[in-house]
């Protein structure tokens, strides 16, 4: 690990203005952060520690929404029970991420912000456009098995690896932002997280020195929601495809439905060619089928990864017939 | 708007200017002085010479370091000692001793839930946070129905709840047969 120097931020202010000498880093939960700065491929000189910040609190809106301070933990969220009921599959998603203790360490704000677990970004060794910029990409014609099959580039084909962010996305969360002149904005999570272009290395779109501060839901949508997430052993596991809905039916036909996929893509995927298909539709395979073609128009394999495009879409159904039964 | 910073600025390229830090430790409180790149897993075999916490990845992908910070259960390699002044540690140093185990260290030995013994204390220290976790109504993702005010401990519900604890001698069965003897304990 290359050196570096710290310090604990006391009030947000403090940490944006920390943050924003060259080289310097924020950290929260760390676990991220700290993998690749021992393998040399984060190398802060500086580190601005937002943990302690007082950004923990989850709670209601008046609009019937809820607000999650940056630095809650993924498993205070997960266990909070008015994310429980009210939103699920937020829930469901945290839980299907990491392990019991990386979720008592992880923040909101670091999830949103974890890097790709493609492993030619991890081997420094290898050409990875997104590690260093115009060096190729050696997953193109690689081992591309959990690559991406949605809007990759020729740059580079490594997915985003959160459960959480798709929920969020489904959900049509809100990031706050916070910058060093003390401005707050709020952007739409489907707009935060970027697709590689020729650029894989700007993952989002949050400035120099600007600080996520919270997560806002608005009122949970209407209908049952429900994550799935298939991977290659039972738990603890990156997802080859993850699935998260929202649909409601009334008497046999689909009223609303919202679709993102995770796995998939460079950012968490929202699926809207799918949502059209399947409202105003029956809740029958036949629709749930439709409206997987229709998520996966636009999908390219790239040799190992090919059977993700038909997992995707398996999933994507069994996960709708789920959750349209228990409407 | 104040801040504490340590480690020399200026020099950052060879920072070698070490941090002080206050760690309480099995509730003694010991002083450091660290360079700010040391993991609390490696102040804690390093430094302190507790070294019943062991470093098995390096990488949060064993759970052989884990330790309860504040009661909860952690990946020690994943953070940095500097980050933990005024945080409660304990280690498997700290639950209980060989004249006196801890209810949850009796149980590893009735059971046998181990063989080589080196992911033992890392098991441990997480069977008792994930059971204080499940005391306080935390769902998992074997857990049907994540609105539920309660679930039931099954074997499902462990295997889950532990898999961030490898055992590469997969002394699986006798592990979970551990947890669920000092789970049904508390229940009693």
């Amino acid at each position: 690990m290359r050196p570096f120097t710290y310090e604990r931020a006391i009030d947000p202010e403090a940490a944006v203005a920390a943050v924003s000498k060259a080289g310097a880093k924020f950290i929260s939960g760390g676990t991220n952060l700290l993998d690749l700065m021992k393998l040399e491929i984060e190398r802060p000189i500086h580190l601005v520690d937002i943990s302690r910040l007082p950004l923990k609190d989850i709670k209601e809106e008046p609009d019937g929404g809820m607000r999650i301070g940056a630095q809650a933990t993924n498993s205070d969220v997960a266990a909070d029970v008015r994310v429980r009921t009210r939103y699920p599959v937020l829930s469901q998603a945290l839980l299907a991420g990491a392990s019991g203790q990386l979720r008592n360490k992880a923040s909101v704000g670091g999830n949103l912000l974890q890097r790709t677990r493609c492993p030619y970004f991890y081997d420094t060794a290898a050409s990875c456009n997104k590690r260093d910029p115009s060096s190729g990409c050696a997953a193109i014609g690689g081992i591309n098995r959990g690559h991406a099959i949605l809007g990759a580039s020729d740059a580079c084909i490594a997915t985003h690896p959160s459960d959480m962010a798709v929920a969020m996305v489904v959900l049509d969360a809100q990031i706050e932002l916070l910058d060093a002149d003390r401005a707050t904005r709020r952007i739409a999570i489907g707009d935060f997280h970027r697709l590689p272009g020729t650029t894989p290395h700007i993952e989002t779109a949050l400035k120099t020195g600007e600080m996520i501060t919270g997560v806002v839901l608005p009122a949970p949508p209407e209908g049952r929601q429900l994550y799935r997430k298939v991977r290659d052993r039972a738990s603890y596991a990156f997802a080859l495809v993850s699935v998260a809905v929202v649909v409601a039916t009334e008497r046999g036909t689909i009223t609303s439905a919202r679709v993102a996929f995770g796995g998939v893509a460079h950012k968490p995927w929202r699926a809207k060619e799918a949502e059209a298909a399947l409202t105003g539709g029956t809740a029958t395979m036949a629709t749930y089928w439709a409206a997987a073609e229709a998520a996966m128009a636009g999908a390219t394999g790239r040799g190992h990864n090919d059977f993700k495009i038909e997992l995707a879409k398996r999933t994507l159904c069994r996960t709708l017939a789920h959750a349209a039964q228990e409407n | 708007m104040s801040l504490s910073t340590v480690g020399d600025t200026k020099n950052a390229e060879n920072a070698t200017e070490n941090a002080k830090v206050a760690l309480t430790v099995n509730g003694r409180v010991r002083q450091l002085e660290l360079d700010p790149r040391t993991s609390l897993l490696d102040a804690l075999r390093e430094h302190l010479h507790l070294t019943g916490t062991k470093k098995g990845c390096d990488h949060g992908q064993c759970g052989a370091c884990t330790v309860l910070i504040n009661g909860r259960r952690i990946n020690s390699c994943l953070t940095l000692a500097v980050m933990h002044a005024d945080d409660e540690i304990v280690t498997i140093e700290g639950l209980g001793s060989p004249d006196a185990l801890h209810p949850m260290q009796a149980a590893f030995v009735l059971r046998d839930g181990f063989q080589c013994g080196y992911c033992t204390p890392g098991q441990i220290c997480s069977a008792i946070g994930m059971l204080a976790e499940a005391k306080a109504g935390w769902p998992s993702h074997a857990t049907a129905d994540v609105a539920a005010q309660t679930t039931a401990l099954t074997d499902a519900e462990i295997r889950e709840r532990m898999s961030g604890n490898i055992c590469r001698c997969a002394a699986y069965p006798n592990i979970i047969a551990a947890i669920r003897d000092v789970a049904e304990g508390d229940r009693g």
